[in-house]
């Protein structure tokens, strides 16, 4: 995506020892693209092994889910797919932090949902589904957290316009006459 | 010595009064007492909040114009004031509190979000609470001043003393409805109470509005 891949091969003698949690990653699931930035550590795995590879880091020692956040690259600048879903893990005995992104594709963009490894995925992969409708499959319960049930919009898709399609004003009027 | 004057008898033309009587009618004596002693409900949102808690407390005292009884019940207050924007998942809200509030009922809009929305030009933010329940008074800024929500409560003391009455004239399309009650009279939009409320299902699929 946004930054360069020459990292993963053949490194330079000054680059910086590949994350053994890296090589770990790359050992379950092959090459993967992956950066250092300001001394954390970030990688890209792909969505269909994002389950098997956030488990194996779970295990790893990852054990906190600060957050799942989604981003719509919809006519980004040299972007290759829509959505980038990211997740942010952070280990509380050796205070290490992580960054691992996973992209999905319009029709139907969905990735396997990581409640069963962190419960605190529930609500943050529920927002994501209400804001972006990245389909979490093994969700216990994906329910719209932030809009109204009613909503039928994915509002902060880059194709969704920022003032909405008439929805907040889709109200009853109450005036003097009947209140 | 007014006190020892005779007394005319009633039916007289020439009736006199003595001094400490003042002789008023009973709509501006009713008025008198409503505009003195409004309570608010505070419909507090968002930064405008912080200023309308400031005009209750204690520097700004909105007890020296009997508005100060704040309560968090509808059913016990006759002036909202909206302060802070109101989203959409909010305005069912708002418009039912607005109609659990009992009659004589005002309503101020306080500071630029909830009159028009403010700089929040976004698909969830209503823009403008008039455009779904009846307002007052505008409050401009953002937030306001307490010195200029002070100044909205006293002019529309003004307002209700020159236009409420007893006879209730003013209310007479609502006293002609035949059903009063909230849950029935307002069809709310997302239909989350009929699917939890099977009883109510059947009676929104029943009440006919009332024509005026």
């Amino acid at each position: 995506m946004t930054h360069a891949s020459d990292t993963s091969s053949n490194a330079a003698a000054d680059a910086p020892p590949i994350s053994p949690h890296v090589a770990a990653v790359e050992q379950a699931c092959g090459p993967l693209e992956h950066s250092v930035y300001r001394g954390q550590q970030r990688m890209v795995v792909p969505a269909e092994k994002s389950f098997e590879t956030l488990a194996l880091l779970k295990d790893r020692g990852f054990d906190l889910l600060i957050d799942v956040s989604c981003v719509d690259y919809l006519e980004y600048r040299g972007a290759t797919h829509r959505y980038g879903l990211i997740y942010l893990l952070a280990s509380t005995t050796t205070n290490e932090r992580l960054t691992v992104r996973a992209f999905v594709d319009d029709p139907e963009p969905t990735v396997a949902s990581v409640v069963p490894l962190w419960q605190a995925a529930n609500w943050l992969e529920r927002e994501v589904w209400d804001m972006f409708g990245i389909h979490f499959t093994g969700h216990p319960d994906l329910r719209r957290l932030v809009m109204p049930e009613a909503f039928t919009a994915h509002p902060l898709r880059k194709d969704y316009p920022l003032q909405g399609r008439g929805e907040r004003h889709n109200f009853p009027v109450i005036t003097r006459d009947h209140s | 010595m007014a006190l020892t004057q005779p007394v005319a008898q009633p039916g007289s033309p020439s009736l006199e009064l003595p001094e400490n009587v003042v002789v008023s009618r009973l709509d501006e004596l009713a008025n008198w007492c409503r505009k003195n002693s409004l309570w608010p409900m505070p419909f507090a949102t968002a930064c405008c909040g912080i200023e309308l808690m400031a005009t209750g407390a204690a520097k700004h005292d909105l007890a020296r114009f009997g508005a100060e009884v704040f309560r968090f019940s509808p059913r016990q207050c006759d002036l909202m004031i909206v302060a802070g924007r109101v989203v959409m998942k909010m305005l069912p809200v708002l418009q039912r509190i607005w109609q659990q509030m009992h009659e004589p009922k005002w309503c101020i809009s306080m500071g630029a979000c909830a009159s028009t929305g403010g700089v929040f030009d976004t698909y969830a933010v209503v823009q403008g609470i008039d455009r779904f329940i009846p307002v007052d008074m505008y409050v401009p800024g953002c937030p306001p001043r307490p010195e200029q929500l002070i100044q909205a409560i006293i002019d529309l003391q003004d307002k209700i003393q020159r236009e409420g009455t007893i006879t209730g004239r003013e209310f007479n399309t609502r006293q002609r409805q035949l059903r009063k009650r909230a849950l029935v009279e307002l069809p709310l939009p997302l239909s989350i109470d009929a699917a939890r409320n099977p009883n109510l299902q059947r009676a929104l699929a029943g009440a006919a509005r009332p024509q005026d």
